[in-house]
């Protein structure tokens, strides 16, 4: 097809696959890192929420290809010896934290005062405040975001290629170099990524839609 | 100041057979800031009374409800509340909160929560209730507010004064010995404030210590054994319902003409 053997956009698709575990790691380490960030971010902790917010600063003021530098190499100084796989992780798992806890936040925050006063009369502690009545809330409203921070992640894991880990855009790059068919490669890795983003913005735009009907 | 006034009119204070306020104040202050909101608070509620505070719009109202839970902390004098003093060491706000139910203007309902689950989250959680308690509890108090058959509606699909009346009825499921209500009909559209009023009414002919703040001079006077007005972050005037046919201040002669 156009050149380029089946064999060959199988490849691109053994490619697809770890892009799309790569994106899993990256979001569920981002979640488990990112849930404590946004709460230590609303704490009223002075310590917790400065440590938080220079976190957050921190990692976003660093271009995603350099913490995958500093990751991989970096680590491997000490003497452990990472495999590409496990650095990319750590480094989306890093730069997907800082960013779904700066998310996660504002949805926290989007839950009205006066539910928390609400529950405050209730004689509600403010744990069972927070999991009882503010989650469910920010939850709703964290979907949408959420998802569509996904798809930044699922196009973002493509910089794992400068530490050399076999992703799309890596085998997409190996093939060129095979076949010398950049254009039909390039664009065929293009339309898988946009396979795997599309009906995420999608499903993203639709529930925000719901919403907005809902508190309307 | 000009409150000679304040010498004449008299705040009632507890009768003296022993029987302790419910609620207590005694020269409450509380200040937002510079801005001294309550400028010393006088004010008694004995159980089963029911006192409606009424004044304009920034009189300290709502300022004062909202120092009988704890959710502004007063700056000087002494409050008791079912038999706490809010400024003791050993204060415990959550138990306060137990005893204390308050109702809110904007009603506060929690909108992902059934109306069976947002009366009950609280006896569940707080009070230890099981399942089929708390089921049980929830009939009770929304057939007390008359809404048994929305127990499982959200709160969107109720109407503004449903929705006010689950927010009582979420109160009661505490088993308060004292409700608080702050203007809870100033949102609804007048064909829907009468079956909140009702409910109410039905709560302090039932004996329910209430402290309720309300622009309904109608339901004040029928409902209130203690009116109490207030001006400038003071008790400008205190007596029973009838003290509005003939106010002994010029303030609340005005306020009483102006219709509001
Ligand atoms: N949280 C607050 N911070 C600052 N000022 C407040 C706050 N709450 C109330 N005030 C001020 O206190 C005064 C009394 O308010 P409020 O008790 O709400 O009066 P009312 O309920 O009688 O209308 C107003 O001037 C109001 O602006
Ligand atoms: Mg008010």
């Amino acid at each position: 097809m156009l050149g380029v053997s089946l064999d060959q956009y199988g490849f691109l698709v053994q490619g697809a696959f770890w892009t799309v575990v790569l994106s899993l790691m990256g979001f569920v380490g981002g979640t488990i890192v990112g849930l404590p960030v946004a709460l230590a971010r609303i704490s009223r902790g002075w310590f917790l929420c400065r440590l938080s917010s220079v976190y957050v600063q921190f990692v976003q003021g660093i271009p995603l290809p350099v913490i995958m530098f500093v990751v991989y190499f970096g680590v491997s100084i000490y003497g452990f010896d990472v495999n590409a796989l496990v650095a990319a992780a750590i480094a989306m798992t890093l730069y997907s934290s800082a960013y779904l806890g700066e998310i996660w936040k504002g949805c926290i925050q989007a839950v009205p005062k006066t539910q928390w006063e609400a529950g405050e009369c209730l004689a509600l502690t403010n744990l069972q405040r927070f999991i009882y009545v503010i989650l469910p809330q920010a939850l709703r409203i964290a979907v949408p975001p959420t998802v569509g921070f996904l798809v930044q992640i699922v196009k973002n894991t493509s910089y794992s290629v400068v530490i050399g880990f076999f992703d799309l855009t890596y085998s997409a790059k190996i093939l060129n170099n095979a076949t010398f068919k950049p254009f039909v490669i390039f664009t065929a890795a293009a339309l898988i990524y946009f396979a795997i983003c599309f009906p995420l913005s999608r499903y993203a735009r639709r529930f925000e839609l719901r919403l907005h009907r809902r508190n309307a | 100041m000009t409150v000679i006034s304040m010498n004449s009119v008299h705040t009632p204070v507890a009768p003296q057979d022993g029987t302790q306020p419910m609620v207590s104040f005694r020269d409450v202050r509380k200040s937002f800031g510079a801005l001294e909101v309550l400028k010393g608070i006088d004010l008694d509620v004995m159980p089963g009374q029911v006192a409606a505070l009424i004044g304009r719009s920034g009189s300290g109202k709502s300022t004062a409800l909202r120092c009988i839970n704890g959710l502004e902390k007063i700056n000087g004098g002494e409050l008791t509340v079912c038999g706490r003093n809010l400024r003791a060491r050993d204060f415990e706000l959550r138990e306060l909160r137990k005893e204390v139910g308050i109702v809110f203007q904007s009603y506060n309902l929690f909108p992902h929560l059934t109306v069976e689950q947002n009366v009950t989250l609280a006896p569940r959680k707080v009070n230890g209730l099981d399942a089929a308690e708390s089921h049980a509890l929830a009939a009770e108090v929304l057939e007390q507010v008359g809404l048994s058959d929305k127990a499982s509606s959200y709160p969107e699909q109720l109407s503004g004064g449903q929705q006010q009346r689950v927010a009582i009825a979420r109160s009661l499921a505490m088993r308060p010995k004292l409700m608080l209500f702050d203007e809870v009909t100033s949102a609804l559209d007048p064909e829907l404030t009468g079956e909140v009023l009702r409910v109410i009414g039905k709560l302090a002919a039932g004996g329910m210590t209430m402290v309720l703040v309300t622009h309904e001079m109608a339901f004040a006077r029928q409902v209130a054994d203690l009116v109490v007005y207030m001006h400038q972050g003071r008790v400008w005037e205190a007596g029973k319902g009838t003290m509005l046919d003939d106010p002994q201040t010029v303030e609340l002669r005005q306020f009483v003409g102006s219709g509001l």
